[in-house]
């Protein structure tokens, strides 16, 4: 097998070192009643050729979202990736190492960790940033929970226009964390979310570009919640939008929980992705995942270690701010390569090209009869009405070829006030081209 | 001493001429590297976008204004800077990294190329579901997998890590508890414990009761039983534990576990010790999680991203998180709310259906090996940790007899009045060319220092790594604590000041004190 160094001779010395008679000997301690015999019913060991053949043939049945005109979004986004990022990703000195524990021999990695940080929080207009949690369901979830041991309350309140699988996390967690969600009805239009906010209210958690792409002003809303001593959480699913619209450390954020996907990773079919949080300074003690800082070697030469790891499970056990241990480094990687890539100005323009995108799309599928646009302002992203069942319309478009984007239905099947509803995104890869085959299988199938 | 640890020893001599000092600060392949934010070059950009034709703005008002702060700078420059960060780690690629109950084996390249694969890369979690059958297949292949290793009847897989893992596990448990009217309050968990256990089922509202270990390294079972009752959750318990050792008696702990009402869960990071020999199912278990970076391969990254399923029996199943995938009449259906056969799922624990491309890795990683070869893998991990514990068993100290599975825990008796300590001990093996073992776990004896070599390292390189451990014990021995205590010398920096990292926190790049330092 190519994977083993050891070869039968290599082991039978070894066993003799060992004063082993067999290899069975060392699984001595296995209860009789649980040593297999021999080889499980699965199929026996295969060559590179073989492996990719099977492997590949599954990947052939699906449809390639670069292969097709393709609007899909809803918290992941298509955009290019600068091919340097996959390269450097690749390099064995990151891709084959551990969570740098050691730092002496880990700078590479802590280094790139504290730059994401960096990055994060400049982005995002916050103080502070960790080095990445699993994705950003898991880290709305996480700063809710932070927002209550801040606080000492128990409740969120969650907007309606909250991503729906942002929303279930948290009601997963509440159950069985223990705290309470006041979640929101979908509705894409506005809410008064700030006369929910009573005492035992630990934050309000809102998403701009929300989940419909309506892009939001949420400003008033945190100097509510703050009157009443409320945190408010702003959820960010396309982080791209960041290099247009106002940050939401500038809109007077106290936690950013993002999905970083959008720079640097694939679609992946949902995962892995690359979940950021941000927060003021005065927080960073109630953090959850890990930190890096700076500091000074024995010879006096900056350098970068973990810290503050007295938060984190392996020192806290369970008095842990978090559970998790693991995080997205590779992704948080990939994530640090492309924003360095584009710099200021080039993330700037590629915002400006989504946004330009998404409006000529806007402009010519609002002019299809029958179409209505929902938004009334957005990013690369927005919610339309159709005449017909969107489920319908965007499942027989796909049978033509053309991945025409979300129906609400999707995550919300017993709203029939939402069936009407699909979200369509726009970005730097869309073209002319798709733009004209969405907009006449739109009008073909809608006439 | 053989030819080559005496080389690495004349490095260390006084004959050798004192270096000049540095003109750039570089030392050969030590490169030092500034940040991207000092490398800012207003204006240059890495990557040529084209200008947007002519549009209206439809941002309500809301354009970002002023600089966001980040740095200008040219691809050749950018594909420099993180090819020289990459050059200050230490990998798996580079050299073994025995990480203790960290599981740091080969990563196979097959796996990256067939993650890449736009048919798996490329497919968004929200397409139509019927324009992705083979993802569908690929998740439903890998399941049929875990199934049969673990010889559990039902596999979640939307888990991103293992800790994520465990708390889909002590949820699930909480969840069938409450099914039947139940509640409970304690968990209890092992000292010897990783510290994931302990925070997941303080997270899931348990009060966690700590169980000791007997002297054989093992959970104390007359200890855990006494603590067995009525308001029992579960049990969370590794095996292979933390000291690389099996838990012989788990079949007899299982049955005291069910017969209290409670459940099993096991800690599933040391699979990879007994895959293809033992069916965890078959020790009585209800439910493990599966580090997919460990036993099956796929990269660490520094960190991430992971992926965590967990194995749930029958009794845990209904409460398996969002999504499903079943086969339906129609072939694999996605249930992505709690309906049909998902009435009962506990809900959503991260957004859309896993790790998707952590499963096409692990795939790949399970295909080649078959299932003749994942049992050739525990057989060899569990060699290679038992050589290295006969090899060494007089130079350093064992804590525990007997043999160890895939990892071989030492304490640091050896080091008693020598001024060394395993952290320092850790710190000289860096010098010799070698990640350090875990350090410092399991908790449950002093000084610990496992290790875990896996199944990917040789018999050569093992032989290798055995004289360096020799020679450093017999160094310290010696007496020369002052090279431990300075070591190590020969990397990128020097011991770095923890302490004052945590005291002033600087977490972040900010323009001012930057410029000065830069000035001074």
């Amino acid at each position: 097998m190519r994977y083993l160094p050891l070869t039968s001779s290599d082991r039978a010395e070894m066993l003799a070192a060992i004063g082993a008679p067999s290899i069975d000997a060392l699984f001595a301690d296995v209860p009789e009643p649980a040593r297999l015999q021999g080889p499980l019913d699965l199929p026996r060991a295969m060559g590179e050729i073989e492996v990719e053949r099977a492997i590949s043939s599954m990947a052939a049945r699906n449809v390639a979202a670069g292969s097709v005109p393709f609007f899909i979004g809803a918290g992941v986004y298509r955009h290019h990736i600068p091919a340097a990022v996959d390269h450097l990703i690749q390099r064995g000195e990151f891709l084959t190492s551990y969570t740098p524990y050691q730092p002496e021999i880990a700078q590479g990695t802590l280094q790139y960790l504290f730059e994401f940080q960096t990055q994060v929080a400049l982005l995002t207009g916050m103080e502070v940033a960790n080095a990445s949690l699993y994705d950003g369901a898991t880290a709305c979830v996480e700063a809710v929970m932070m927002a209550g041991r801040i606080t000492g309350r128990r409740k969120a309140v969650l907007s309606g226009q909250l991503h729906p699988h942002y929303r279930e996390v948290c009601e997963t967690y509440a159950r069985f964390v223990g705290f309470a969600v006041d979640a929101q009805h979908p509705i894409p239009g506005g809410e008064d979310l700030a006369a929910l906010v009573d005492r035992d209210t630990s934050c309000v958690v809102v998403q701009n570009p929300d989940f419909f792409g309506e892009v939001r002003d949420y400003s008033e809303l945190a100097q509510r919640c703050h009157e009443a001593g409320t945190l408010l959480v702003i959820v960010v699913t396309e982080i791209l939008s960041l290099g247009a619209i106002r940050a939401p450390g500038e809109m007077g954020a106290d936690i950013v929980a993002a999905e970083g996907q959008s720079l640097g990773n694939a679609l992946n079919f949902g995962g892995p992705h690359v979940g950021l949080f941000a927060t003021r300074d005065k927080f960073v003690r109630q953090m959850p995942g890990r930190l890096v800082g700076q500091t000074t070697d024995a010879a006096g030469r900056r350098g970068w270690v973990l810290t503050l790891s007295t938060r984190e499970q392996h020192i806290r056990r369970e008095k842990a701010t978090s559970n998790i241990c693991t995080n997205s480094g590779l992704c948080s990687l990939a994530f640090t390569i492309h924003l360095a890539l584009l710099g200021e100005t080039g993330l700037k323009r590629l915002a400006c090209l989504n946004h330009a995108a998404a409006v000529k799309l806007a402009e010519r599928i609002e002019a299809v009869p029958g179409v209505r646009l929902v938004n009334r302002a957005f990013f690369n992203e927005f919610a339309v009405r159709l005449p017909r069942p969107a489920s319908e319309v965007v499942d027989r478009l796909a049978e033509r070829g053309i991945l025409a984007g979300v129906p609400a239905s999707r995550f919300y099947p017993s709203r029939n006030e939402l069936a009407d509803l699909l979200l369509v995104a726009a970005t730097e890869l869309t073209t002319d081209a798709d733009i004209d085959r969405l907009e006449g299988g739109l009008r073909e199938m809608l006439s | 001493m053989n030819d080559w640890s005496r080389a690495v020893s004349a490095r260390r001599g006084d004959d050798l001429a004192p270096p000049i000092d540095s003109v750039t600060g570089n030392r050969g392949l030590q490169i030092e590297e500034a940040l991207i934010f000092e490398q800012d070059s207003p204006g240059h950009c890495g990557v040529d976008l084209p200008e947007p034709a002519p549009f209206r703005s439809r941002l309500g008002g809301l354009e970002r204004q002023g600089p966001i702060g980040l740095p200008g700078i040219s691809e050749p420059q950018i594909v420099r800077h993180f090819t020289r960060l990459s050059q200050k780690n230490y990998a798996i690629d580079t050299g073994l990294y025995p990480l203790g109950s960290c599981t740091m084996k080969h990563n196979p390249r097959l796996n990256e190329k067939l993650a890449r694969l736009p048919g798996f890369a490329d497919i968004h979690p929200l397409q139509p579901v019927k324009t992705v059958p083979g993802a569908l297949a690929l998740i439903d292949t890998l399941a049929h997998w875990l199934k049969t290793l673990t010889g559990l009847p039902a596999i979640a897989l939307s888990p991103a890590a293992g800790a994520h893992g465990e708390l889909c596990g002590i949820m699930a448990i909480r969840a069938a508890l409450e099914a039947r009217g139940d509640r409970r309050a304690r968990v209890l968990v092992p000292e010897s414990a990783h510290g994931t256990n302990p925070a997941t089922a303080a997270a899931c509202g348990y009060a966690v009761d700590p169980i000791p270990a007997d002297e054989t390294g093992r959970v104390d079972r007359a200890a855990l039983e006494a603590k067995l009752g009525t308001d029992v959750a579960a049990l969370m318990l590794t095996n292979p534990n933390t000291c690389g050792l099996f838990e012989r008696e788990m079949i007899d702990i299982a049955a005291a576990v069910h017969a209290a009402g409670a459940f099993f869960y096991c800690d599933g990071a040391n699979f990879n010790a007994i895959v293809g020999r033992v069916r965890p199912a078959d020790l009585g278990i209800d439910c493990m999680h599966l580090n997919l970076h460990k036993t099956f391969s796929t990269p660490h990254g520094g960190g991430g991203p992971g992926s965590g399923p967990v194995a749930l029996a029958a009794s845990l199943a209904p409460y398996a998180p969002l999504p499903w995938i079943v086969h339906g009449s129609d072939g694999l259906e996605l249930i992505e709310h709690k309906s049909g056969p998902a009435e009962h799922s506990l809900g959503r624990l991260k957004g859309f259906h896993g790790q998707m491309g952590m499963f096409v890795r692990a795939l790949a990683y399970m295909m080649s090996h078959g299932s003749d070869g994942l049992r050739q893998v525990a057989e060899d991990a569990v060699l290679n940790a038992n050589y290295l514990r006969a090899r060494l068993a007089d130079d350093l100290s064992l804590p525990f007899p007997g043999v160890c599975m895939h990892e071989v825990l030492f304490d640091d008796r050896f080091l008693k009045d020598t001024g060394v300590t395993t952290l320092d001990f850790a710190k000289a093996l860096i010098d010799e060319g070698y990640h350090p073992m875990t350090m410092y776990f399991p908790l449950i004896v002093h000084g610990a220092m496992l290790i875990e070599p896996t199944e990917t390292e040789s018999k050569a390189l093992l032989d290798w790594f055995i004289s360096v451990m020799k020679r450093l014990a017999a160094v310290a021995r010696a007496g020369d604590a002052a090279r431990f205590r300075s070591a190590p010398e020969f990397t990128p920096r020097h011991r770095l000041d923890e302490t004052a990292a945590a005291r002033k926190p600087v977490l972040r790049w900010r323009p001012e004190p930057a410029r000065r330092e830069a000035a001074d």
